[in-house]
């Protein structure tokens, strides 16, 4: 399993996400924006997360021009395997990749704490170790987090099962802390190869520093 | 020599919490009759040419690529 991790001007999870991928028994490569290939014997590419040049026009909107992104989408567009953690699914959803954008958080601060999630779907390659309505535990650390997609764009998401997750209680009850459109917390393409999400599994690896559920959530692409 | 201002805002019926927290500033100011506060920002662009025409054409083209995010934004450009 090899595991190619992005990195921006301004991204800062990236080894983070390296370690809990070698935790996981990956072999991994951090690759520079300005390369114009995805080492072919990539299996999965991950856009981690951060502040891609300073969040400036938009969270993700000049990353989205980085001249990696032509190969991302082109890897994308073969079926290859994307992730985007946090500014990665904002530059996920600016590139086009994914369906929506995020907005500001409703209450217009930075929210840094653990949340409950709950599984929606898991027909696919990355939930598929977890079961529908599972709820785990992980951290979130977003400004621009608020999910928006219109109300068409919505009944499509959930027709085609391409939500996968929402922000819940430790009940699975909903609680929104951002005022994402449904609470939605992580989408899926159609086609279900790309993958986004606001929060941090690769931060959830250790119960002794808080939860160990981002383990079974990054499992799923070993399987 | 042309400008190009460009005012992006989230479009309507999209929550601008922004634009509601600064609503909820002047009611505590007790600046009375405002009824709605939308934050937009504005993004003003030299440009070589003096064709103005050529000049829009460019600018809707910068808005729809980068400028603004049109699942959430609109954009108004003016030329002077």
């Amino acid at each position: 399993m090899k595991v190619v991790i992005l990195q921006f001007p301004g991204t800062n999870c990236e080894y983070d996400t390296q370690h809990a991928f070698e935790e996981l028994g990956a072999t991994t490569e951090i690759i520079w924006h300005k390369a114009e290939s995805i080492p072919s014997d990539t299996n999965l590419l991950v856009v981690a997360g951060g502040f891609s040049y300073g969040d400036y026009l938009r969270s993700g909107a000049i990353a989205r021009f980085s001249p990696v992104m032509k190969a991302v989408t082109e890897y994308a567009n073969n079926g290859g395997k994307v992730l985007g953690i946090c500014n990665g699914f904002q530059v996920l959803t600016e590139a086009g990749l994914l369906p929506g954008a995020l907005k500001r958080n409703n209450n217009l601060h930075f929210i840094s704490k653990h949340h409950h999630l709950s599984v929606v779907n898991n027909d696919n390659d990355f939930l598929k170790e977890l079961a529908c309505g599972d709820v785990v535990n992980i951290p979130i650390a977003h400004h621009d987090g608020n999910y928006f997609i219109d109300a068409d764009g919505l009944k499509e998401i959930e027709a085609n099962k391409q939500v996968l997750l929402r922000y819940t209680d430790e009940n699975g009850d909903i609680s929104n802390p951002n005022g994402s459109v449904e609470s939605i917390a992580g989408v899926c393409n159609k086609d279900k190869n790309v993958f986004g999400l606001m929060p941090h599994p690769e931060r959830a690896m250790e119960s002794l520093l808080g939860s160990d559920d981002g383990v079974a959530m990054l499992q799923g692409f070993f399987k | 020599m042309t400008t190009a201002i460009v005012n992006v805002s989230l479009k309507a019926g999209v929550l601008d919490s922004q634009g509601k927290a600064v609503h909820h500033a002047l009611d505590s100011l007790h600046f009375e009759g405002v009824s709605d506060v939308r934050v937009g920002k504005q993004i003003v662009l030299k440009l070589d040419t003096d064709n103005k025409t050529k000049a829009m054409a460019e600018v809707e083209k910068m808005c729809e690529e980068i400028l603004a995010n049109t699942v959430i934004e609109d954009y108004e450009i003016e030329l002077v």
